[in-house]
């Protein structure tokens, strides 16, 4: 330690180029799966919410549904539980950016020499990764709710997943440019999240609803990201008609029922909105 | 910074073509309120620059322009060659940045924490791996590298975070408020490799503090009050040219001493805590004419130069602690504290 430190190390320009931030955005992605992957209590934790619902709320809301047309309450859930866990896994990887304010970390990435959407856009990638990750794990319940693991339909979900974790983290991350508190959250699932899996027909059929109803649930944007999760499932089910009408009725715009890709393209465009939102949002911060 | 060939402490830094830190007419306006009304100076490259001040002076609205955080009101500043609003991304590149807030992953590792910053800051894997061990070793932290950060104490995380600032070899690191919140022995291990740095790489320093004592260690200060540099010299300079030093000696007779002393040396003294004190323009001069001339039997003496405390004192007409107490600030300090804590 006493001997003269030789300068080891020339100073590259790191700053402005492309390529750095494009770096940016690995760094900081790679950093969001280090610690998923070392919070194993977070990892179990947000599977038992998920779990609680398929199998307790499921089995017991099915000794009452009697419309499910020979269909198991539980494998019509099970999509929509996917959702779920997608849908809160999604959000709170985004909330870390509110974490990271407060332990400090979040001026340690506001100060490098990359742009702000390289961290956005690496907190999106890794808050979707992440999300992917904890939808996968769930999906391999999929055998004790009667959904067989068909290879296509697998493929389906996984990256009908992904494009929705992809969105939600943009969400969650506009939100979090702008709350400065962990305690906020609260109030963000309340009346964001909350509200939003209610409306989206994860945990009963968007069919034969009252006319309120039914407006509310087309307004909520994650209504398009459930539905090609379910009608993934229920396309490779052997249901009889009068179930698939009851159970995955879809979504229809005045009597026009929009078909999958329609769906998964409103999503993308709202992920890019949201994406565009919380850069400009974050870009601002400090 | 790319120094080629075998460096030597007494090699001097290669001449850039400005100082490393060149401040002009920088002003900060938060509505009414002036937190910065116009600044100037700049810092020579290899200079351990002192900013001082209480807190709300505009200490750290100034680190945080330079730094690129924060958008001047109006007015320049150039930081390793490169202005501070047109040209943040080569600034941020090429500064280093220590802040009095922790900013560490906890749930990382000392070491993840490093790779993280030196990949954002785009540190080629070739070096980063000696670079690693060379900034670890520096703050002794390379045995502990695979430990999560969670673990560390205070003072291991602000080593860790000066191994960090260093990571990427600025040529200017700031360090803003280095040792506050840490005991006195971690306190002066950092300063001891704060010395070391400046020793070994030679780089430019600017640092904040609002303990007097170690503003000591700089080559120069500025003192920052309400906004405006109220003094900038050398330490030494800055005494000086506040007063005289104080002289205490021990002797048997003390009426005999304060007589004699005042018609040999015209000095008024007067006793002090049974101590003859007295005060004169230059001790270290007067200290040999005192025992060459005089027949006192001295049995001890103490020579005491201002301190900066004295400095602070005469140029913003407080001392530091009373600046310090002010209501605003006291919010400011609560909050900090309420950070750290977390």
């Amino acid at each position: 330690m006493t001997v003269a430190l030789p300068a080891v190390v020339s100073v590259r320009e790191a700053g402005g180029t492309f390529s750095s931030d494009l770096r940016g955005v690995r760094v900081v992605w790679r950093r969001e799966l280090i610690r998923f992957s070392r919070d194993r209590t977070r990892m179990v934790t947000s599977l038992i919410q998920p779990v609680l619902f398929l199998f307790i709320l499921g089995t017991g809301l099915s000794t009452i549904a009697r419309s499910t047309a020979g269909v198991s309450f539980k494998t019509f859930m099970f999509p929509g539980i996917i959702g779920m866990t997608v849908l809160f896994t999604a959000v709170f990887s985004a909330m870390s950016i509110v974490w990271d304010r407060e332990f400090g970390f979040l001026r340690e990435m506001l100060v490098a020499p990359v742009k702000r959407w390289s961290i956005v856009l690496g907190k999106c990638f890794g808050g979707m990764t992440v999300a992917t990750i904890q939808g996968v794990i769930f999906l391999c319940l999929a055998g004790a709710v009667g959904v067989p693991y068909q290879p296509v339909m697998l493929v389906e979900l996984v990256g009908e997943m992904a494009l929705m974790a992809f969105a939600l983290t943009g969400f969650g991350i506009l939100l979090a440019s702008r709350i400065q508190q962990m305690q906020s959250f609260q109030v963000v699932v309340q009346f964001f999240v909350m509200p939003m899996f209610f409306l989206s027909g994860a945990m009963f059929p968007l069919s034969g609803l009252p006319s309120w109803l039914t407006a509310l649930t087309k307004i909520d944007p994650l209504t398009y990201a459930v539905d090609p999760l379910r009608e993934a499932v229920f396309s490779h089910l052997k249901v009889s008609p009068a179930a698939l009408r009851a159970l995955d009725p879809g979504v229809s715009w005045n009597g026009w029922r929009l078909p999958v890709p329609l769906e998964l393209g409103i999503v993308a465009v709202m992920a890019t909105v949201l994406l565009g939102a919380a850069m400009v949002a974050f870009s601002r911060t400090e | 910074m790319g120094v080629s060939g075998p460096p030597s402490a007494n090699t001097p830094a290669p001449l850039l073509e400005e100082p490393a830190i060149v401040v002009d007419r920088l002003t900060k306006h938060y509505g009414d309120l002036e937190a910065v009304r116009g600044v100037s100076f700049s810092v020579p490259t290899g200079e351990t620059f002192g900013f001082l001040g209480p807190n709300g002076a505009g200490k750290s609205t100034t680190i945080s322009m330079l730094c690129t955080l924060l958008r001047p009101t109006s007015g320049h500043a150039r930081v390793a060659g490169a202005d501070v609003v047109g040209e943040q991304g080569k600034v941020r590149s090429r500064i280093g940045l220590v802040f009095q807030d922790p900013t560490l992953d906890e749930y990382l590792t000392a070491e993840e924490n490093l790779r993280f910053h030196a990949q954002l800051y785009g540190v080629p894997e070739a070096i980063l791996g000696p670079r690693l061990q060379q900034v670890l070793e520096m703050v002794e932290l390379w045995d502990r590298r695979g430990e999560v950060v969670r673990n560390f104490s205070g003072g291991m995380r602000r080593r860790l975070e000066i191994a960090r600032g260093l990571l990427h070899s600025p040529r200017v690191l700031f360090l803003d408020e280095p040792t506050v919140g840490l005991d006195p022995q971690t306190r002066a291990h950092i300063w001891s490799y704060i010395e070391t740095l400046r020793r070994a790489e030679q780089i430019t320093i600017f640092l904040t503090t609002h303990y007097m004592d170690e503003a000591e260690h700089c080559d120069r200060i500025a003192i920052i009050d309400d906004g405006e540099i109220v003094a900038l010299d050398t330490p030494e300079a800055l005494k000086e040219a506040v007063g005289r030093d104080r002289i205490e000696i021990a002797v048997e007779d003390t009426e005999a001493a304060i007589t004699s002393l005042k018609a040999r040396f015209g000095v008024d003294a007067a006793l002090s805590e049974g101590m003859v004190t007295f005060y004169v323009e230059n001790g270290e001069e007067f200290v040999p004419r005192l025992f060459s001339e005089s027949e006192l039997a001295i049995h001890s003496i103490r020579v005491a130069r201002p301190t900066l405390d004295d400095v602070f004192m005469a140029y913003t007409g407080r001392t530091i602690r009373d600046a310090e107490a002010s209501g605003m600030d006291q919010l400011r300090a609560s909050a900090r504290f309420r950070a750290r804590r977390r």
